[in-house]
């Protein structure tokens, strides 16, 4: 699709110099300043890791909570994934958009949610999950339930539901049909997203802490221990070696499952494929898989969003005042308005980088046949952000790089989340139109720019404006990687919330409520704003 | 409809981009007296006084927040060779020694010292200056104990005995830093050889552990956010009076308490951080920090105590605030050389 090899190698060069810059060079020193101060290679810690039976064992914890985490929100999102992208009925849109609000809120404030539902006094106290392996399985299928939905549920929606309907026809069961037909197709968008789930998993960081008990820790917390707590920096170096090995071991299992594809598919407009449930086993697998979301989404967010309606004394809008009134005065304040603005500023910056270079990345990604390239743009969801954060400080400290405590870097670090996603949204799309489009078009004439321009932008733009989406409001209510930012005072609604949560009394606790029921309607809000735009003529091919 | 979305999206953008170009344009050009305070999250100081001190002095202050207080301090470590900023402030005593080991903050005394009472000034090398105190205590839930009919506990051993089992709940050592104060606590009562003791009886008696503050007093505090099932909770000498403060309407007396045996003494310093380009101005600041202006924001700002003798207190700390006449301390240079095998042991102890 790209015509030289020149322009190839440009349009993978932007992402690559993007990923060396803010992603290598950053992890490369801080490893490097553990593993090698002074130069010399000093191994030991890597040993350590290997021979200690209690870091073998996080190690071993970390991979095997994120394996049980990955299979369960594969397995429950995705017979939701189906009925939003196959079925219309009223509501579908804000369904779809209020799914994705769980996966962009702060991990501070969910947990909360969950410890007020789970905890020892709450209504579902008494099933003894609090500080289990139990609670921090359902809080990741609570966050990562859009993942699957919104990767796997993209493609769903264009796949060309008579090549089932041909195979039950000639007698396939219905389960039949979904296993020898639709499961194939859908077989790298569903690697996408469980290598995506997998990775946010398995650096997951406040689900561990908050909701896992003092007796649960992974790479991720270990990391962050042995860096910020304890400065022992060559342990944590062999720890983020560990984490690298893993997750590029996962990335090319995954890439090998994604890669595993005979033919390209037949894609339809989103309208074309979607009918009404009309039968009542449809409406009743409808109605079930509605009933999963209310329950597993709906009840954190409603206890969240009452909290927030609920001062001392009655329902009311206490709380949401409170927000513009206490610490009214204090450089730690911020006005509610402000930190909406600094987070759709920072997000609007960071989502045009992601778009940016994810774009150019995903071109690339496409359009080769080596792997490796795909598999480094996800690296940065698999390591931890304090490493990405600690490694900005000393890498990125002098000329002309010095961006030590520019404002610049908390879009850029929020980029670097979102491009893994930007990438596998737009990527198995991309490689997924039929490479005999293109033929037909280059023989009636078409230039090669041409070609791109009639046949694959149409196709793109729906998936880049899905990934646009998904990358602002990723950037919205990122907050693990901005802070082990060094960063001058302009915070964001999930900083803000943060900080009130780190001081007593109810105001501030009920004003935290108040900032997290605007972040998530905020969320929903921008998804449902970018999904108005249907791009028309997908429906022309 | 489709249209207007996209103007306002367009207008968002280019508001977004404008405001973004103007702030670097405004860090860029600001005068050579600009100084920077690398500091943790929690710190906090009325804007009117940093302005005061800017008109004062001409020197214009941005602050740079860095995570909290360990990787804070961590960070300046690590940029020692090239620092990050001129000023830092959150060095508590239980990362003291670790801070003057790295040689990162410069010689300082400051005139202002002779104010502050000899118990905090912990630097014999004059590099870092407190400027604020706070202990941490046990916290209860006097509703709670009054509606059970059963006396509050005393002393350290009194939570040792089955009255109080499944009553308390503390924050992990390894991740929070109320939690690594209560433990030096136990330690300063019952010595190196007698902590672990006390704490397998604690344990015996069903602590329960979270990983911070936040789950603990929000999430099972008996009178926090969650109305959990927990009356007594590793908190702050200053948790009685924010909890009056930030309630509306404020209560006549405050819910909460302080156990006033449970409280160790944690004492927080600024220092000029070494290589810095502007080391009188960053002097300046740290006078500042010392000055009666300062000095009395600071409890209604961080919720700690002012380090400056004779400080006037705000009514609410006056009226509410319990505070012990001899908290538990231990000497920062112990702290600094065990801390970590301190926790290490603790763990094995409490959560093995």
């Amino acid at each position: 699709m790209i015509p030289s090899r020149a322009a190839r190698i440009a349009v993978a060069a932007v992402p690559i110099a993007f990923l060396a810059l803010f992603f290598v060079y950053p992890v490369a020193s801080i490893v490097g300043r553990g593993l090698a101060p002074d130069w010399r290679l000093d191994l030991d810690p890597l040993a350590r890791v290997v021979t200690d039976a209690s870091l073998r064992h996080i190690a071993w914890f970390t991979v095997w909570q994120a394996t049980l985490s990955t299979i369960l929100t594969v397995v429950i999102a995705l017979p939701g994934a189906f009925v939003l992208a196959r079925y219309r009925f009223r509501g579908r849109g804000i369904v779809h958009a209020l799914v994705t609000v769980p996966f962009v809120l702060p991990t501070v404030v969910v947990g909360s949610a969950f410890v007020a539902l789970l905890g020892d006094g709450g209504p579902l106290g008494a099933l003894g999950l609090d500080q289990t392996l139990g609670a921090i399985l359902i809080a990741h299928v609570f966050f990562n339930y859009a993942v699957v939905v919104r990767t796997v549920g993209g493609l769903w929606s264009h796949l060309d539901p008579r090549t089932e309907e041909a195979a039950r026809v000639l007698g396939a069961s219905r389960w039949r049909a979904f296993r020898a037909v639709t499961l194939p197709a859908l077989r790298p968008a569903i690697a996408a997203a469980a290598a995506i789930v997998f990775l946010f998993t398995f650096t997951s960081f406040g689900v561990i802490l908050i909701l896992g008990g003092p007796r649960t820790a992974t790479l991720e917390t270990e990391i962050y221990r042995q860096t910020a707590q304890l400065l022992n920096l060559p342990l944590a170096a062999a720890l983020t070696v560990v984490q690298l090995v893993a997750i590029i071991g996962l990335l090319f299992v995954t890439g090998r499952i994604e890669g595993r594809r005979g033919v390209s598919l037949r894609l339809r407009a989103a309208k074309e494929t979607s009918r009404r449930p009309s039968t009542a086993g449809a409406r009743s697998f409808l109605a079930a898989n509605l009933a999963v979301m209310a329950l597993l989404l709906g009840v954190p967010l409603l206890v969240l969003i009452e909290r927030s309606f609920h001062p001392p004394g009655g329902y009311g809008l206490g709380f949401y005042r409170a927000l513009g009134e206490v610490h009214a005065g204090s450089t730690s304040f911020v006005a509610p308005v402000d930190a909406i603005a600094n987070s759709v500023r920072f997000a609007f910056a960071a989502t045009v980088l992601a778009i940016a270079v994810g774009g150019c990345a995903a071109v690339a990604v496409a359009s080769t046949r080596r792997r490796w390239l795909d598999t480094a743009f996800a690296l940065p969801l698999g390591v931890s952000a304090v490493t990405v954060g600690f490694g900005f400080l000393i890498a990125l400290d002098h000329e002309p790089f010095d961006f030590r405590g520019s404002s610049w870097l908390i879009p850029v670090a929020q980029a670097l989340v979102a491009i893994p996603f930007v990438v596998r949204i737009m990527a198995p799309v991309l490689r997924a139109i039929d490479p005999r489009l293109r033929e037909a078009a280059s023989t009636l004439g078409a230039s090669p720019a041409r070609v791109w321009r009639e046949i694959d932008l149409p196709i793109v733009a729906r998936a880049a404006l899905v990934a646009t989406g998904f990358a602002f409001a990723i950037s919205l209510g990122e907050f693990g990687a901005t802070v082990f930012i060094v960063r001058p005072d302009a915070p964001t609604l999930p900083v803000l919330i943060y900080r009130l949560l780190g001081q007593p009394g109810p105001q501030n606790f009920g004003a935290a409520m108040a900032a997290s029921v605007i972040l998530m309607a905020l969320t929903a809000l921008v998804i449902l704003a970018v999904e108005r735009f249907r791009v028309g003529s997908i429906g022309t091919f | 409809m489709r249209l207007r979305t996209l103007g306002i999206l367009l207008t968002v953008a280019v508001s977004a981009t404008a405001s973004i170009t103007s702030a670097t344009a405004s860090a860029s050009t600001a005068p050579p007296t600009t100084i920077k305070l690398v500091t943790h999250d929690s710190f906090a100081v009325s804007k009117s006084v940093l302005a005061e001190f800017t008109k004062q002095t001409g020197i214009k202050v941005e602050i740079l927040q860095a995570g909290d207080a360990g990787a804070a301090l961590n960070q300046v470590i690590l940029t020692k060779s090239n620092p990050i900023g001129d000023v830092f402030f959150g060095v508590d005593n239980t990362f003291l020694g670790r801070a003057l080991d790295a040689g990162v903050f410069a010689k300082y005394s400051a005139p202002g010292l002779s104010r502050v009472p000899r118990e905090y000034q912990l630097d014999p090398s004059h590099r870092l200056t407190p400027i604020d105190h706070g202990d941490v205590c046990i916290n209860y839930d006097k509703r709670w104990f009054a509606a059970q009919h059963l006396a509050v506990p005393k002393t350290l051993n009194d939570l040792t005995k089955p009255a109080y089992k499944g009553r308390l709940v503390v924050e992990n050592p390894a991740t929070s830093s109320p939690g690594l104060a209560f433990q030096l606590a136990t330690i300063a009562r019952y010595g190196t050889n007698g902590w672990r003791a006390y704490w397998r009886k604690l344990r015996a008696n069903d602590v329960k552990v979270d990983d911070g503050w936040e789950s603990a007093y929000d999430g099972d505090f008996s009178q926090g956010a969650n109305h959990g099932t927990y009356p007594l909770v590793v908190s702050y000498a200053s948790s009685p009076p924010a909890a009056v403060y930030f309630s509306k309407p404020q209560p006549k007396t405050s819910p909460v308490g302080t156990m006033l045996d449970s409280c160790f003494q944690q004492v927080e310093f600024a220092g000029v951080l070494q290589g810095t380009e502007h080391a009188a101005a960053a002097r300046k600041l740290v006078d500042f920090m010392l000055s009666a202006r300062f000095q009395e924001d600071i409890p209604l700002q961080m919720f700690v105590f002012p380090a400056r003798d004779g400080t006037k207190l705000p009514a609410v700390f006056t009226r509410f605030a319990d505070v012990a006449a001899s908290p538990l301390t231990l000497p920062a240079a112990d702290i600094g050389a065990h801390r970590d095998a301190w926790i290490e042991q603790w763990t094995n102890t409490v959560l093995r």
